[in-house]
């Protein structure tokens, strides 16, 4: 019956099927997302949006590196590092990729952590997450500056194709400063958990949502590591 | 009825799911991601390299939707909302795949192969 919060005309809470669901959610005419806060969907869908951003940026440089008609240059040697007389390939890539991986573990736990009440665990994991996302955008910072000592450009660089620069700069550019906005959300939603500003309603979907976005600049780096770096 | 209001129950208190879930998802991750750097660090050449890091990299994005963000417990109707619209970026993939050789071509003859 605590499904008729939301539709007291209906009456029939019979179980039914995914599918059937999916229709009766649609063909209600109160609210399609049942059971998810407006802060939760709204979440979702700026995704999405950001998701289109992100999808339009790596179809661009799909064709650009398909249609240029210079080498386009390999990104295992550009993005090499020399360590101890050694010469690794992408090493700083998967180092950051790892660091990524690792900040989305914890902000999970923070997640669970936030669900189970105990706020000072996740406060603590959140801003660990933080720091995670500081030190990948340094290593980022590290990178740009490599590169751009080597004289790469957005309109020209020293190993092939001219577009490299441009979507390179372009690509990362633009995830890493959702990285960077992600470290302060995460910060000023970690303090107000550990301020208690959260205790009185008792609801910490605040941490999920927060924790949908870091999530989401995480998956878009699996998409950037595999296109850019690994193709 | 008594389903419902379990279901309403756990709602309320939000996505609980045991820490150990998390913790496993977190490991494969890791070996997934060593896996696609091993791609690059063996010089796995050709096809071969691009279905492994395809296979790798849905692997990995599947893992942190479903579970990370919590989607595998979500209604259908959210679901579908962020899944389906993204086929058209698939489309607008497929547009400028179909095009390629053409845009190619053209930068031959025009720009007498500069860029």
């Amino acid at each position: 019956m605590a499904r008729n919060n939301h539709t007291p005309s209906e009456k029939t809470p019979a179980p039914i099927g995914r599918h059937e669901e999916l229709l009766t959610d649609w063909a209600s005419d109160r609210e399609a997302f049942k059971n998810v806060s407006w802060g939760k969907s709204m979440m979702w869908i700026f995704l999405l949006s950001d998701t289109f951003i992100f999808g339009t940026f790596l179809t661009g440089y799909m064709t650009v590196r398909m249609t240029t008609t210079v080498p386009w240059p390999n990104p295992s040697e550009v993005f090499a590092l020399t360590i101890g007389g050694v010469e690794l390939p992408l090493v700083l890539i998967a180092i950051m990729t790892f660091i990524l991986i690792s900040s989305s573990g914890t902000m999970a736990m923070a997640v669970n952590m936030g669900y189970r009440g105990d706020r000072k665990k996740a406060g603590i994991l959140m801003l660990v997450t933080a720091l995670f996302g500081l030190s990948f955008v340094s290593m980022q910072a590290f990178e740009w500056t490599k590169l751009i000592h080597e004289g790469v450009r957005p309109w020209e660089n020293p190993f092939g194709a001219h577009q490299f620069g441009a979507t390179f700069f372009m690509i990362t550019g633009f995830h890493g400063l959702h990285v960077s906005v992600g470290v302060i959300y995460l910060t000023v939603v970690a303090i107000k958990v550990l301020k208690g500003d959260y205790e009185r309603r008792g609801d910490y979907q605040i941490v999920e949502i927060t924790g949908l976005y870091w999530h989401f600049v995480d998956l878009v780096w699996v998409f950037i590591f595999a296109f850019f770096y690994l193709w | 009825m008594g389903q419902i209001s379990q279901n309403v129950a756990a709602d309320h208190k939000g996505q609980q799911h045991p820490i150990g879930l998390y913790l496993k998802i977190w490991a494969l991750l890791f070996i997934l991601s060593g896996l696609s750097y091993s791609v690059d660090y063996f010089n796995v050449e050709g096809l071969m390299r691009w279905s492994l890091i395809i296979i790798f990299m849905l692997l990995k994005a599947g893992l942190i939707i479903s579970v990370f963000m919590h989607m595998m417990w979500e209604r259908l109707a959210l679901l579908y909302l962020i899944i389906v619209p993204p086929g058209a970026i698939l489309v607008l993939v497929a547009l400028m795949v179909l095009e390629s050789d053409y845009v190619h071509l053209l930068r031959m003859t025009f720009l007498g192969g500069a860029g």
